[in-house]
């Protein structure tokens, strides 16, 4: 394949806008995963870990209290909390570990925001044996101090970033910095549906295990699709991977739930598709939070992993081209999503999937009983109920 | 022919090599950012390359990076770094570059950014991570406004990307020597003249050398082997000091004699 092509890219979005000393390891990467991605031998494995270590297929949950309490459409939760460290996250990096492993590469990178998918990452290398380092902002060091000692518990070495804003942006910065200098040992394991390409497609492919297992049980569950798949959008790999399965299934519409923080009319949200303009950014083109001379605005949200100044290049296509409808939970209605189901299903949802959620209460209670909507429960709250308990006592949201 | 161009060309007429500073516009303030301009023409500067600060800049290492959050933080933009250094470039006896991250441009209009930059006085810009085949509006841009383009290839680039970079470039090739980021670097890498000799299978136009170049004795050897040399983190690193300015002015004159007039 000619490196030249215009490749990866979905309408206008995505790409490769990077200094060309990354194409060559973005070609070997992308030329891996298309080889590997079909190879009987690699979803052999791939499905190995996926059932044995990951504990897939996740359930599909029929939220029965919860569609009873609101009196609307029939509310399913897909479980990707009951993963294997907690969230949707670990897909992700099982699959790229693999890769990794074809490529030869012993030592592997990542950046993480929260520290999710930094654990996940951890989690993979600590299986397979590699030199993990993960790049996180200095300030979310401090934010996350539990899941710094639970990256560093599984083997990893935590780099904190101090510069810039000291967040996400900053340590996919330094990720993508090293990568340049020790792209011939290095594997650069992105944690969600962005960056150059190929990542997301990639990112995309090994998180489509929710949409297609979601498929599959909700044929057995109700013998049909469902109306509404419901989603929360940071940089959007959760919901691509459930929504990507169901893309060519008009009849199922798709939403995702971006982040609007304290609210759409202050600075502080990270609604990208609903707020931002098309720019470019990590080596992408997406839709972006970003001031008149193009520097990215800081973003906000009480949801740390929700909270990136761009988003997935194919969701910035989707909503261009109407496939999918983005809207907006604030801080203080997915707080109130946070303890309501709690208290309902005794399922206690991380803070971004509480913004699905809460959105999927909003819109469900007004549907027909019987229309179907499928929620991703994208991970689960034990790293937020600290957060949440402060909250609470201070009445700051 | 631009002016980028012509400084090459009257530079290899000449049989000299072209020198080429790179300062970070609106580091470490904005009026020094202007007297610098003067500072490292007068110390035998060629050609200037001014950065734009960027809050994500993919190919700067740490003292760029840095030079650039302070611009930022210092308030410095791309509208105030025109009305600042406009009159300055103008006014210079060599051509000036801009370097900037493609969002800055794009967010701009590309035809309006070009057009603008041409208007403060300046000869060329290199946008670090735009490839080629997204180039094509800032070519048509670059032609009309008689802009040059320089494109990076780099140590690992194929064949194929070394020469849509150089078709791509109508300033001169700017040829990263390392692989990594931008930032001073005690040693040369052992595969440069091999690099360099595969780019020249590929192209006549002229061929920069630029990232980890900090001392005398490296700008020297690759002035053996290249058109031009550029210097980055090693001029930023001095104007960080006390009396910066003065001692970026001192450090590129020890270049300019390194590699001759």
């Amino acid at each position: 394949m000619s490196t030249l092509e215009k490749t990866g890219f979905f309408g206008e979005y995505g790409g490769r806008f990077v200094p060309d000393a990354l194409n060559p390891v973005l070609d070997e990467i992308k030329e891996a995963f298309y080889h590997f991605k079909d190879d009987p031998e690699f979803q052999e494995e791939l499905n190995y870990y996926f059932k044995n270590f990951v504990g897939r297929p996740s359930p599909l949950y029929f939220a029965e209290k919860l569609t009873r309490a609101l009196g609307g459409a029939k509310i399913y939760l897909k479980r990707e909390d009951l993963n294997h460290t907690g969230a949707h996250k670990i897909n992700n990096t099982i699959g790229q570990v693999l890769l990794a492993k074809r490529l030869g590469k012993k030592r592997i990178i990542a950046e993480t925001g929260a520290g999710q998918h930094g654990v996940a990452t951890a989690t993979a290398c600590a299986l397979f044996d590699m030199e993990c380092i993960i790049y996180m902002g200095e300030e979310d060091t401090r934010r996350q101090a539990l899941n710094v000692f639970r990256m560093e518990l599984l083997g990893a070495k935590v780099v904190p970033v101090t510069s810039g804003t000291r967040t996400l942006k900053d340590a996919v910065d330094e990720a993508l910095n090293d990568l340049i200098a020790n792209y011939q040992t290095t594997y650069y394991m992105l944690g969600s549906a962005v960056g150059p390409d190929p990542y997301p497609e990639m990112v995309k492919y090994f998180q489509s295990v929710i949409g297609n297992e979601t498929k599959e049980q909700i044929k057995e569950a109700e013998g049909r699709l469902p109306d509404y798949v419901i989603a929360c959008v940071g940089g959007g790999s959760n919901a691509i991977g459930l929504f990507a399965p169901f893309f060519n299934d008009p009849s199922v519409k798709m939403i995702g739930v971006e982040p609007a923080g304290r609210g759409l009319d202050t600075p502080d949200h990270a609604a990208t598709l609903s707020k931002g303009t098309p720019g470019i950014i990590h080596g992408f083109k997406c839709y972006l939070l970003q001031d008149e001379k193009g520097e990215p605005l800081p973003v906000y949200s009480v949801a740390a992993g929700l909270d990136y100044p761009g988003v997935g290049p194919e969701h910035s296509y989707y909503k261009d081209i109407g496939r999918a409808e983005y809207v907006t939970i604030t801080d203080k209605e997915a707080i109130d999503a946070f303890l309501k189901l709690s208290k309902i299903e005794g399922i206690i949802p991380a803070v971004e999937s509480s913004h699905a959620i809460a959105y999927a209460m909003k819109f469900a209670a007004g549907l027909p009983k019987d229309n179907i909507v499928v929620v991703n429960l994208s991970g689960r709250g034990d790293k937020d109920v600290a957060e949440v308990a402060q909250i609470l006592q201070n009445k700051s949201i | 022919m631009n002016r980028v161009a012509e400084c090459f060309e009257l530079k290899r007429r000449q049989n000299q090599k072209v020198l080429i500073p790179y300062m970070m516009g609106g580091y470490p303030n904005l009026p020094d950012s202007a007297a610098a301009l003067e500072i490292l023409a007068e110390a035998g500067a060629d050609l200037i390359e001014v950065g734009i600060p960027f809050s994500d800049p993919l190919a700067d290492g740490p003292v760029i990076q840095a030079a650039g959050q302070q611009a930022l933080t210092n308030g410095c933009t791309f509208s105030r770094l025109m009305q600042e250094l406009g009159p300055v470039v103008k006014a210079l006896p060599i051509p000036v570059m801009m370097m900037a991250y493609y969002n800055i441009i794009f967010q701009r209009g590309v035809r309006r950014f070009v057009e603008e930059i041409k208007d403060n006085g300046f000869s060329g810009v290199i946008v670090p991570d735009l490839p080629p085949e997204e180039a094509d509006e800032l070519r048509d841009a670059g032609r009309e406004f008689e802009i040059g383009l320089s494109f990076l290839v780099a140590p690992t680039s194929t064949s194929q990307r070394i020469r849509s970079a150089s078709h791509g470039s109508t300033g001169f090739i700017y040829a990263v020597s390392l692989k990594g980021v931008t930032g001073a670097r005690e040693h040369l890498p052992p595969e440069l003249p091999e690099f360099l000799q595969r780019i020249r299978r590929q192209t006549d136009k002229p061929v920069a050398v630029g990232f980890g170049i900090a001392q005398p004795w490296q700008a020297q050897r690759i002035a053996q082997m290249a058109d031009g040399i550029i210097v980055g983190s090693a001029v930023i690193q001095r104007m960080s000091e006390e009396q910066g300015l003065k001692s970026a002015g001192m450090f590129l004159r020890e270049m300019r004699e390194a590699i001759g007039k």
